[in-house]
């Protein structure tokens, strides 16, 4: 009955089945071929070691000059529940996600029928023979593969078959798209560098795929890649390891951690790069790394390496964000440096730990009770991530009060390329450190006395070599010269100046990126992951609806000056933005003349997945009324 | 005519008076054991003469933790948050491990809120002296029990308190500290001999110095009070101190009392008091311990010492000097090593 089914097919050909070179040939003719511009996406199990075959596909892509991006959807688990990759190819170079799969391979036997089912009319589904998908769709391009026997074929040991046979798909696809056998192979070995065995047998696998969809498989499809030279240069990089790479070129002295998706991989991959380049001749270590027992010890450790001079840091998400609030507030009254990288998952509470979110922007801004501001840097790409990093904790020294580093999952667990990262040539900036000599100088010192008119005051360290060298820091009440006090005016005047403080720190965060004609009535604002998605949107909307948009991105909180123009030059701003309640745009109020809050409006993204352009562009056009 | 000159202050084998180890002024209730604690902190650093500019005091919050601020004044000191000293405490001797440290607690700050910390402070240890001024209450917020305070205790309230101590002496000796002991702030020579001891060690030092609230537990009922110390202490072990810059040619006997040589060459001398006594041996401590609780005795003196053990700075084998001032020659690899790191992602 259901090959009945597939007999009727509206393709007319039941692709699965071997075909003359003579239909071959024919069967894509009548549809005109994408090039370089479609996704792809793996739906396997959770455990089954899809992660080499995906990361081979997306390597090959980029191996072909083609502008690529990948995403990981994973479940919150070990082994088992279903995970989906998907791989974006644009020759115009959108990494944002796009809504759309072209491509599905369908691994996963329990979501495959979902899997089939959400696939756009036209698009292409690969699958295990077995599984007869074509029986739940008619208006999608099958390719049925007997995965289990080619994969027994190329590989005898029967419990390395279930990785193996991901390197089939591989193969498949590879042949389908055009992909340049000499690149897989390169992405391949590169891929088990280390393990020549493996790499081989995985080779073996890739070539069975391949083989068999020239044999067998007749291309009805329009996707192929052509190569392209618009990935010259570049690099592939996750955005923890970006940051971990930045943290360690800012000169990182004491690290510490509790694991936490999504950003343990901020820490084990710096643990990695410390041990290689930051361990002298002698074998001693210029640096310590602490696995602590919560997020509470992490940042304890952090501000008490930093109150003793050492460039800390911690990296955590949400629920660690939580935890650490007491001492945020601790770290900003007492003013203590500390960098705190936060990839950001879906909240609140445990949330979906393994998916997206940037929804922690007011918890963190305001972090602790009382009256607290902390200063956030937003990174929106990989390279930012390194940049950011050196420059967080070249502010914290200079602003002696905590910076967090607000990144997501997005960025930081998926693999994006970049430009290459440029040397930092500016020196580390250990902010205002008296030494022995200088107090002898001064020939006196108050920790908390505003001398330079810019709200930050001097400190001294632990060891340093003078008598008068010492103070008392406390959390508590405590005047110029960090004696405890409760006098109104003590108190008063020192929350004044940590005020004053934080508009110091609007005028040295990094300031906005902002793409503008001088034309446009409408502005968009947007930071961190949902760039990709917005500056792909603008083109839509120019594109599709002749729409100018002015553009600009936040990269720092609090808002440098460049932000209010922006929002006052433009009759309506979106704010775009990937959590429920609008955060940004809440802190932007919050900063705002009420009369200018008016021109705001929200776009706001909160699935748990990353943003795409088409749903920025629906919203803005639904909102428009255009 | 002959002048008089006043007589020069005595001053201890570094030139300085004991004035430059004082804090400021004490604003604990007259009478507080922990005024007494802070006393014999000040004559422990001054006899052993360790420059105060080379001290880190370190707390968290309730009375105890306020009395960092009643000693060394010359030394940087960072009262915390509640029950969390032990995390800035490892920050801080990471970022300079050149440094001796000093924290102070109290029961609650240990025992109750602070003791997952607590914990793992113990399990790492870091070269840290960690002293719990414990009195078995809250003082600041006005005489609750703390987890310390013994069953059937009473209140002044009359509230009995009806959940079992939590013997810390035992724990930080379960958890990995390398020196584990208990004293009274009355007995100011027991005191005074353990802090040189622990000055004169590397690695986590654990002193639950029993010291008497005078204001909600020092009355008829408590078994933290003055008089209950006096009837109830119970010493395992004689605690006697010859510091590295000292005559060691004291006669002992060897029979009766453990010689230990400390990490800078001074010497702790125990001479044993009760049977069984080995201040090597984990188990006997731990055993010690709960036989003393059961009998109704508060047992004090060092329970337990290892200084073979690697601290925690030790295990993570750093450099020498301070993390703190490395020079950026030494922590921002060079711009090859980018070049490369770059190369490889490509």
């Amino acid at each position: 009955m259901a090959t009945g089914h597939v007999a009727l097919d509206s393709s007319g050909v039941d692709a699965g089945q071997p075909v003359s070179g003579s239909s071959k040939d024919n069967s894509g003719a009548a549809q005109k071929p994408v090039i370089n511009d479609f996704s792809i996406q793996v739906a396997t199990v959770n455990g089954s070691g899809s992660q080499s075959a995906n990361s081979v596909l997306l390597r090959s892509i980029f191996g072909m000059g083609i502008p690529v991006s990948g995403k990981n959807l994973f479940p919150s688990n070990i082994a088992g529940l279903p995970t989906w990759y998907t791989i974006r190819a644009s020759k115009h170079g959108y990494i944002a996600r796009k809504q759309e799969i072209d491509i599905l391979v369908a691994m996963n036997a329990e979501t495959a029928k979902d899997d089939i089912l959400s696939l756009p009319k036209g698009a292409v589904a690969v699958y295990e023979e077995a599984a007869n998908l074509k029986q739940y769709r008619d208006d999608v391009i099958c390719y049925p593969v007997p995965f289990d026997k080619l994969t027994a074929a190329v590989c005898p040991e029967a419990r390395l078959r279930k990785l193996v046979k991901n390197m089939v798909y591989v193969g498949v696809v590879a042949k389908l798209i055009s992909l340049d056998l000499k690149v897989v192979e390169a992405a391949l070995r590169r891929q088990f560098a280390k393990k020549q065995k493996a790499a081989d047998l995985n080779w073996a696998a890739v070539e069975a795929g391949y083989n068999y969809a020239a044999e067998s498989i007749a291309k009805q499809d329009p996707f192929v890649l052509e190569r392209m030279h618009a990935t010259d240069g570049k690099i592939i990089i996750d955005g923890n390891a970006a940051a971990a790479l930045g943290a360690m070129f800012a000169g990182v002295t004491v690290v510490t951690w509790y694991p936490i998706t999504p950003s343990s991989s901020v820490v084990e991959q710096l643990i990695d790069y410390l041990r290689r380049y930051r361990v002298e001749p002698d074998g001693k270590a210029t640096f310590a790394v602490v696995q602590a027992e919560d997020e509470l010890a992490a940042i304890g450790m952090v501000l008490g390496a930093g109150w003793a001079g050492a460039r800390s840091m911690t990296a955590t998400s949400g629920p660690g964000i939580s935890l650490m609030a007491e001492f945020a507030g601790l770290g900003y009254f007492s003013e203590l440096p500390g960098v705190i990288f936060d990839i950001q998952r879906v909240g609140p509470s445990t949330g979906l730990p393994t998916r997206t979110a940037q929804a922690d922007l007011l918890s963190i801004a305001y972090l602790s009770h009382g009256d607290t501001k902390h200063v956030m840097l937003l990174p929106g790409n990989v390279k930012e991530c390194f940049e950011l990093a050196i420059e967080a904790f070249n502010l914290t020294e200079r602003l002696q009060t905590p910076v967090f580093v607000v990144s997501d999952l997005d960025l930081g667990m998926n693999n994006w390329m970049s430009e290459p990262f440029d040397y930092p040539e500016k020196p580390l900036d250990r902010g205002k450190v008296l030494t022995a000599e200088e107090l002898t100088k001064r020939g006196s010192f108050a920790r908390y006395k505003d001398v330079d008119g810019d709200a930050i005051p001097w400190r001294t360290l632990p060891g340093t070599d003078h008598p008068q060298a010492a103070y008392f820091t406390r959390g508590s009440g405590h005047n110029e010269k960090g004696l405890y006090t409760e006098k109104p005016d003590d108190y008063q005047n020192l929350m004044e100046r940590l005020a004053r403080k934080f508009e110091t720190a609007r005028t040295l965060v990094p300031k906005p990126v902002i793409v503008q004609n001088g034309k446009s009535k409408i502005g968009l604002i947007a930071f961190g992951t949902s760039d990709f998605a917005v500056l792909e949107s603008r083109d839509q909307l120019k594109k599709e609806y002749g729409l100018e948009t002015d553009y600009l991105r936040i990269r720092a909180y609090p808002f440098t000056s460049e932000v209010h123009d922006f929002i006052t030059s433009h009759e309506r701003i979106y704010v775009i933005e990937q959590n429920r309640d609008a955060q940004m745009l809440s802190l932007l109020k919050l900063d705002l003349p009420a009369a200018e809050t008016t021109r705001l409006r929200s776009i706001r993204h909160f699935n748990g997945l990353p943003i795409d352009a088409r749903s920025v562009t629906s919203a803005l056009v639904l909102e428009e009324e255009i | 005519m002959a002048t008089t000159t006043a007589p020069a202050p005595k001053v201890n084998r570094i030139g300085l008076p004991v004035v430059d180890y004082r804090g400021s002024k004490t604003t604990l209730c007259a009478g507080c054991g922990h005024n007494a604690i802070s006393e014999r902190i000040i004559d422990a650093f001054y006899e052993m003469g360790v420059q105060p500019e080379r001290v880190m005091k370190l707390s968290g919050i309730g009375c105890s933790s306020k009395s960092p601020a009643y000693f060394l004044s010359r030394s940087h000191g960072f009262n915390s948050v509640h029950g969390r000293m032990p995390s800035v405490a490892t920050g801080a001797i990471l970022a300079n491990q050149t440094m001796q440290a000093i924290g102070v607690s109290g029961d609650g700050d240990t025992a109750s809120i602070g003791m997952g910390q607590f914990a793992h402070l113990m399990r790492r240890n870091l070269p840290l002296i960690y002293i719990i001024e414990d009195n078995g209450v809250y003082g600041l917020t006005k005489g609750q029990f703390s987890a310390t305070a013994d069953i059937g205790s009473k209140l002044k309230t009359g509230v009995i308190n009806d959940l079992p101590a939590i013997d810390t002496c035992a724990l930080a000796v379960q958890l990995g500290a390398t020196f584990v002991g208990r004293s009274f702030s009355g007995d100011k020579k027991q005191l005074l001999a353990m802090l040189k001891a622990a000055i004169a060690h590397k690695g986590t030092v654990m002193l639950d110095v029993i010291s008497p609230c005078v204001t909600f537990n020092d009355h008829e009922g408590s078994t933290k009070s003055y008089k209950y110390m006096q009837e109830h202490e119970e010493a395992i072990s004689e605690v006697g101190f010859v510091p590295f810059f000292e005559d060691i040619a004291i006669d002992y006997d060897a029979g009766s009392t453990y010689d230990v040589t400390m990490h800078d060459g001074s010497h702790l001398r125990l001479r044993k008091l009760h049977e069984d006594y080995n201040p090597s041996d984990r188990v006997a401590a731990v055993k010690a311990l709960m036989e003393a609780h059961h009998n109704g005795e508060v047992l004090t003196g060092v329970f337990y010492i290892d200084t073979e053990k690697p601290s925690f700075t030790g295990l993570l084998n750093l450099v020498d000097e301070p993390l703190a001032t490395l020079p950026q020659e030494r922590t921002r690899p060079s711009k090859q090593v980018l070049s490369e790191i770059m190369a490889k992602l490509t």
